[in-house]
């Protein structure tokens, strides 16, 4: 027999917990972090102090908000060139089955390889510049959309084809009041995927191909000084940019999917 | 007549679906299409709205063939036809985008009404009940004015209590409006309640075994000795002897 959860007691502190629990994890995450640098007398692992201080002293000196600016720029400016050329992609190849039979071997192909792994091609191409970093990010995200719109597309369901169309609508406007409506929470979904993606080979492309950014951030601390604690701040920031967004993009699509 | 179909069959691949059918529907009409699953009354039913083309015969309306899918009758599915993404009074407005703004919100206010949804104007359709949705997908068809209605067994998905009601709706609103209706169900007595006519089809290919006049006005007394008749004779007609 299954355990019953008495969800009703869970329920009256839900909202309190969900904010107070992950408080407690991370304050014993950090504990736990400060006393192992203190028992292991560690010269090059910072403690969570000598992290705050890198972070404070990097937010001083405004280094930090450019590369923050530097990294945002980037990654939207992939991100929004592969929606742009993935969605249109997508629909065509949902909606033409033939269409999908000749270029889906080639996507799915092409969609296992690191986009990282283009990183060499990107700076023949572009240089040290910021369209190489640009470029892996619309590689990263791209495919990830064409799947999703195209998956989006191909299932919606035939009953509101069949409406559409006999209520007399053209296809052009079968796509735009039927088939948009219709997939755009799925569609969602591949987005919110698409930018995570993005997000991960975002950083480390900057550590190749571009002199600002997170990802640099960390390879010049790291380069420059063995400065371990400017290291694991940039993680840090990494990561808790990375979750404002993602939320960021989830509230978008629960208002869509509203 | 106002649909005429003349020796219908269909295949699909090797499979037989339909075999000959042959009949014609009066303009006003009530007819209802009854048969084991699979008979192709389905089929049927799609050939008419202009989904599928026949392998052979023809389907004309008002004596022109029907070649696609007309705003002039329209499908009506189980409640699962709805858009999620438009509320009520969206959905029920969907067909009137060439109306003008006015004319269409009359139009919209007048069908809300009809099927009793005043209320629910601006509910989308997950906060509606099965019932509800499918009065919502009558209305949207009912709204552009056809003068045939295709429901493919439009009350499956509800409930038994829900599916009575929405019968006697169903009843009442074709009162109102005078459509010419085909309804295909699998439900007998369904059909005995509803209908001007029945059509019983047999197992695939489907083939017109026999059709059935239900001569009782309207509002039908379920428990008469006419109505049990002519339920019983559907009933031997399809090889059931309705004993559980």
């Amino acid at each position: 027999m299954k355990p019953s959860i008495q969800h009703s007691t869970f329920n009256i502190e839900h909202s309190t917990l969900r904010f107070v629990l992950p408080v407690i994890t991370a304050a014993i995450i950090l504990a736990i972090w400060a006393i192992a640098v203190k028992l292991s007398g560690t010269k090059i692992f910072p403690s969570p102090v000598a992290v705050a201080k890198a972070i404070l002293t990097l937010s001083e000196k405004s280094l930090l908000w450019r590369y923050i600016g530097d990294s945002l720029t980037r990654v939207f400016a992939g991100y929004l060139a592969a929606i742009v050329a993935g969605i249109p992609i997508g629909f065509l190849m949902g909606w033409h089955a033939p269409l999908a039979r000749a270029i889906n071997p080639l996507i799915q192909m092409l969609r296992p390889i690191s986009p990282l792994a283009w990183m060499p091609l990107a700076v023949i191409w572009f240089g040290v510049s910021n369209a190489a970093p640009i470029f892996l990010i619309f590689l990263a995200s791209l495919f990830p959309i064409i799947v999703a719109a195209m998956n989006g597309v191909r299932n919606v369901p035939p009953m509101y084809l069949q409406a559409g169309r006999n209520f007399g609508l053209s296809t052009r406007q079968l796509m735009i009041r039927v088939v948009a409506p219709a997939v755009l929470p799925r569609i969602m979904v591949g987005l919110r995927l698409a930018f995570g993606i993005a997000w991960v080979v975002l950083v480390a492309a900057e550590m190749i191909a571009v002199d600002s950014g997170l990802g640099y951030l960390i390879i010049d601390a790291r380069n420059a000084g063995k400065r371990y604690d400017l290291v694991v701040a940039g993680m840090l920031m990494i990561g808790v940019i990375g979750l404002l967004l993602d939320t960021g993009i989830r509230r978008v699509e629960e208002w869509i999917s509203e | 007549m106002k649909v005429q179909f003349t020796d219908v069959s269909m295949r699909f691949g090797a499979m037989e679906v339909l075999q000959h059918v042959t009949i014609g529907v009066e303009e006003g009409e009530f007819l209802c299409i009854v048969g084991p699953s699979g008979c192709g009354k389905s089929t049927l039913l799609n050939i008419a709205g202009g989904f599928l083309a026949p392998a052979a015969g023809s389907v004309t309306i008002d004596g022109e063939p029907v070649t696609a899918p007309d705003r002039r009758r329209i499908f009506v599915f189980q409640e699962r036809g709805v858009f999620p993404w438009l509320t009520v009074e969206g959905n029920i407005g969907f067909g009137l985008f060439d109306m003008p703004e006015e004319a269409r919100r009359q139009r919209v206010a007048q069908y809300i009404q009809l099927v009793g949804l005043d209320g629910f104007e601006k509910a989308y359709p997950r906060e509606l009940s099965g019932g509800m949705k499918q009065r919502v997908e009558v209305a949207r068809a009912l709204a552009v004015n056809p003068d045939v209605l295709f429901l493919d067994e439009p009350f499956g998905a509800l409930d038994s209590i829900t599916r009575l009601q929405m019968r006697s709706e169903l009843l009442r609103i074709w009162r109102a409006e005078r459509k010419t209706v085909l309804f295909v169900t699998h439900d007998i007595d369904e059909s005995v309640q509803l209908a001007d006519r029945v059509v019983v089809m047999s197992a695939r290919p489907g083939r017109i075994r026999r059709v059935v006049d239900i001569d009782i006005a309207h509002p039908r007394d379920l428990s008469s000795k006419r109505y049990i008749e002519l339920r019983d004779l559907i009933f031997g007609e399809i090889g059931l002897a309705h004993q559980v």
